[in-house]
């Protein structure tokens, strides 16, 4: 406890900095993902290409991806871009999916009534579409949020920070510091509880149809 | 023989699924439950073969209270056919057929020729044998539904609203296949549908059952139609009671008229001598009816020109002599529908061939219908 | 020569593929990385193979499956080893590692079979019991069968998460591929990044096959009743609920 105190303000620093290591991706991978899942759920030929690469994806360890992404990239190997990029293409890979699904499933009836009503296509898309994918690519979107967070603490094994370092250098020390590593642990685990619990919310207020209860009663 | 002995079923939350059934299935014969929503139709089948265990009363199967046999062995003895056929999807629609018999210890290749005399029977393709679930219609996958309930032969056979789930055309088509399957085997049916033209048209019996559970009326599907036991069977059983009931008699010694008949190709100038009552009948080469002509559509033709199937007026219904053809054939209803529908108001009567007989005036109907009451062959 | 070609050297030596910096060479550590988690996987679908028949075919405790599902992805792995070995003592670090293993195998094995047996149609179930099935039989010849897509999704789920976590247990002093990533780490610049490129194109390929393998598997022992499109439709929309499950659709 008395380790915690002590170092509360680096604990707290490494913690934005485990954040923006774990959520930009998710952000740019979800950017990416959209027009990506569009394509998908437009052209069966992109869906055959896209679902099958992105499921290969996921099926590399993050470790590996991490230690790959200096060649690919060109960075140095501390370099935290590399963690970054590794997680944008596993969100990548997840999301695709997502949202090809997400709007696969909006139901055609709607659409049609949609194009009747007089919207265009990329209006259509913006106002009826894209709206009515969003609980389905909001709970992907938790799941990539959740996993990533998770996985950046895997990055310390190759020297890239965030809340990691504490489990990899508590562990290291002699005795272990035992302070250390469980509050690095805990940190990690509020961190992931946090973010779901928020983007929850955030997906709530984001489709205010889905909450509507009871029926509206005419007299 | 199956016996309701004051059935009662109640759930939990009060809900009074069953109340107090009491009636006797004849074997041999088709049951049928009918009734709204909530009338716990389907519940009392399902009591039958202890899917469902009553909270009073007691059902017997031949005799025995059916709660005295283990279920899975009391329900090898029973074929039961639901809504969604319920199919096996791993299976091929050969194992599924051959699923109790396989049960039961009969060797597979012994089942499996079983199961294919069966699909035959059906009315289903040898060639389906092989394939899966998924790759059939649904109204193919209900035949199999059939097929696999009455794989082991059972003497009873339990149907859960087996045709309410496929399109209109099939459902007709099914409903013959079962009637016909029936006059072959004589099994004990028990079967619960929603529609009362169903119902009708299917039972032997026809047991009418009120939201609540209760028991509105057992009867003859004609005595259903003539005498409704009360406002709510009277309701339930719909429009046109009495037009339906036609569907029950017979349209025995029914005299036909003569009609005038013209074969296609005919020229129009000798047609039109040919005409009786300003109509004729055009026929083709197998006496069929084709359609009709009458003075008005030749007098716009050229004298000269021969008659084709693209002049004609289309025709109403057909009266279908020969009873055996199954429906309404034979029936006082079909020769008056026939009358009514044609656009000369001649009915065309046709035989098994479907070549034509004579015509039939709703005049005629009516007065047999006449005849009929006094006889004494309507319920009265 | 450029880092590619290092990698690419690395990877070839053939002394690598008998020896390597503090022992065995390559084979060695791909075998000791399957064995880790041939085995747990083994155990996990020991456990979470029947409680999830029990919870689905029954209904009861569905609460358990959904909360154990979705927790666990929130466990850094990395933390988890590091807690358990030093709990257990670098002297059981195979076991505590094996525990931890098995602990992150469980949700996903438990989640796919749990909705695979959920996501048998009932009338099929109705239909079984109708005609004289016994329970078990109900359970062993119908839902199983029909559930099969999804478990063996959960499974493919599961052994990936294991792979994935058997490549880091090196760092609690491990054998497996895990080895030659956090060796070369040590070894520094000269040459140290090819061996940990090399380790991590071996776990990559490591993992893409055994999934392809398990893909096969799902091929030959899923009813091609189950794999029509309409079927295969059917399934891929349960499996694309990401609450419940964390991998990709079984293809």
């Amino acid at each position: 406890m008395r380790w915690v105190l002590d170092h509360a303000g680096e604990l707290l620093d490494t913690t934005w900095e485990h954040l923006g290591l774990a959520l930009i991706p998710v952000l740019v991978g979800l950017l990416i993902s959209v027009p990506l899942g569009w394509a998908a759920h437009r052209w069966r030929a992109a869906r055959a290409i896209l679902v099958p690469a992105s499921s290969l994806l996921y099926t590399i360890p993050s470790l590996a991806l991490f230690v790959l992404m200096p060649l690919l990239l060109g960075t140095r190997i501390l370099d935290p871009l590399n963690v970054q990029a590794a997680l944008t293409i596993y969100t990548v890979a997840l999301l695709v999916r997502s949202v090809a699904d997400a709007l696969d499933a909006v139901p055609g009836e709607t659409i049609a009534a949609a194009t009747a009503v007089g919207y265009g296509a990329v209006r259509r898309f913006f106002a009826v579409e894209l709206p009515l994918s969003l609980p389905v690519l909001i709970a992907g979107v938790r799941v990539a949020a959740v996993s990533n967070i998770s996985l950046v603490s895997v990055g310390a094994i190759i020297g890239v920070g965030g809340l990691g370092f504490y489990l990899t250098h508590g562990s290291q020390l002699s005795p272990p510091n035992y302070a250390e590593i469980v509050a690095g642990l805990v940190l990690i685990v509020v961190l992931a509880l946090v973010v779901d619990a928020l983007l929850v919310v955030l997906g709530r207020w984001l489709t205010p149809w889905t909450r509507a209860r009871g029926r509206v009663v005419t007299a | 023989m199956i016996e309701f002995q004051a059935v009662t079923k109640t759930y939990p939350d009060g809900t009074v699924a069953v109340d107090r059934l009491d009636l006797t299935i004849e074997d041999g014969r088709i049951t049928v439950f009918v009734g709204p929503s909530g009338c716990g139709k389907t519940t009392s089948l399902r009591m039958i073969n202890r899917m469902i265990d009553p909270t009073s009363g007691t059902i017997r199967l031949n005799g025995a209270d059916v709660r005295e046999s283990a279920p899975a062995k009391l329900r090898r003895g029973i074929g039961y056919v639901i809504q969604h056929a319920g199919l096996f999807p791993h299976r091929t629609v050969i194992d599924n057929v051959a699923t109790v018999p396989v049960l039961n210890g009969t060797g597979r290749r012994a089942a499996r020729a079983r199961a294919a005399e069966l699909l035959e029977l059906v009315g289903l393709p040898a060639g389906l044998a092989k394939r899966y679930p998924a790759q059939l219609s649904g109204g193919q996958q209900q035949r199999v539904g059939v097929a696999r309930a009455l794989a082991a032969d059972p003497p009873v056979l339990l149907m859960d609203e087996p045709f309410s789930a496929v399109d209109p055309i099939v459902r007709d088509d099914l409903q013959q296949q079962l009637l016909r399957l029936q006059s072959e085997l004589g099994k004990t049916i028990v079967f619960v549908t929603h529609d009362i033209d169903e119902a009708i048209k299917l039972g032997d019996k026809v047991a009418v059952l009120r939201v609540g559970g209760t028991l509105a009326q057992y009867d003859t599907p004609s005595a259903l139609l003539a005498k409704p036991a009360d406002e709510f069977v009277a309701s339930f059983v719909g429009r046109d009671r009495g037009y339906r009931a036609l569907g029950f008699l017979a349209a025995k010694g029914i005299e036909l008229a003569p009609v005038a008949k013209v074969p296609l190709g005919t020229e129009v100038g000798a047609a039109r001598g040919r005409l009786e009552g300003g109509w004729a009948i055009v026929v083709d080469e197998r006496d069929r009816p084709a359609g009709w002509v009458s003075a008005d559509l030749l007098s716009s033709l050229d004298s000269s020109a021969k008659l084709e199937a693209t002049d004609l007026i289309s025709g109403g219904s057909l009266y279908q002599v020969d009873a055996e053809a199954g429906g309404t054939a034979g029936t006082l209803r079909n020769a008056l529908d026939a009358a009514l529908s044609s656009p000369s108001q001649l009915g065309i009567a046709v035989d098994a061939d479907g070549a034509v007989v004579g015509g039939i005036s709703a005049d005629t109907v009516l007065a047999a219908l006449g005849a009929a009451r006094e006889s004494g062959e309507v319920p009265v | 020569m450029n880092i590619f070609e290092q990698v690419w050297s690395w990877l070839t030596d053939p002394d690598n593929w008998t020896r390597s910096i503090n022992g065995p060479g390559i084979p060695y550590h791909v075998l000791k990385h399957l064995q880790y988690t041939g085995v747990a996987i083994l155990i996990a679908a020991l456990i979470a193979v029947p409680l999830g028949i029990y919870i689905g075919h029954t209904g009861r405790g569905s609460f358990l499956v959904v909360g154990i599902a979705n927790s666990f992805r929130a466990i850094p792995e990395l933390g988890l080893l590091i807690l358990l070995v030093l709990a257990m003592g670098i002297a059981l670090a195979v076991e505590a590692v094996t525990i931890a293993l098995v602990s992150l195998a469980i949700p996903p094995l438990l989640a796919g079979t749990y909705a695979g047996i959920r996501n048998v149609d009932r009338d099929v179930v109705d239909a079984a019991r109708g005609m004289g099935m016994r329970e078990w039989d109900v359970v062993w010849r119908v839902e199983l069968p029909i559930a099969l897509p999804l478990i063996l999704g959960g499974l493919r789920a599961a052994t990936l998460q294991v792979i994935a976590t058997a490549s880091i247990a090196a760092f609690v002093s491990l054998d497996g591929l895990g080895r030659f990533v956090i060796d070369g780490r040590a070894f520094g610049a000269d040459g140290g990044y090819a061996m940990m490129a090399g380790g991590a194109v071996l776990i990559a390929a490591l993992a893409i096959a055994v999934e392809l393998v398990l893909a096969g598997v799902q091929r030959l022992a899923v009813s091609p009743g189950l794999q029509t499109r309409r079927m295969r439709r059917r399934v891929a929309r349960v499996w694309a609920q990401p609450k419940l499950i964390t991998a990709e659709e079984s293809s």
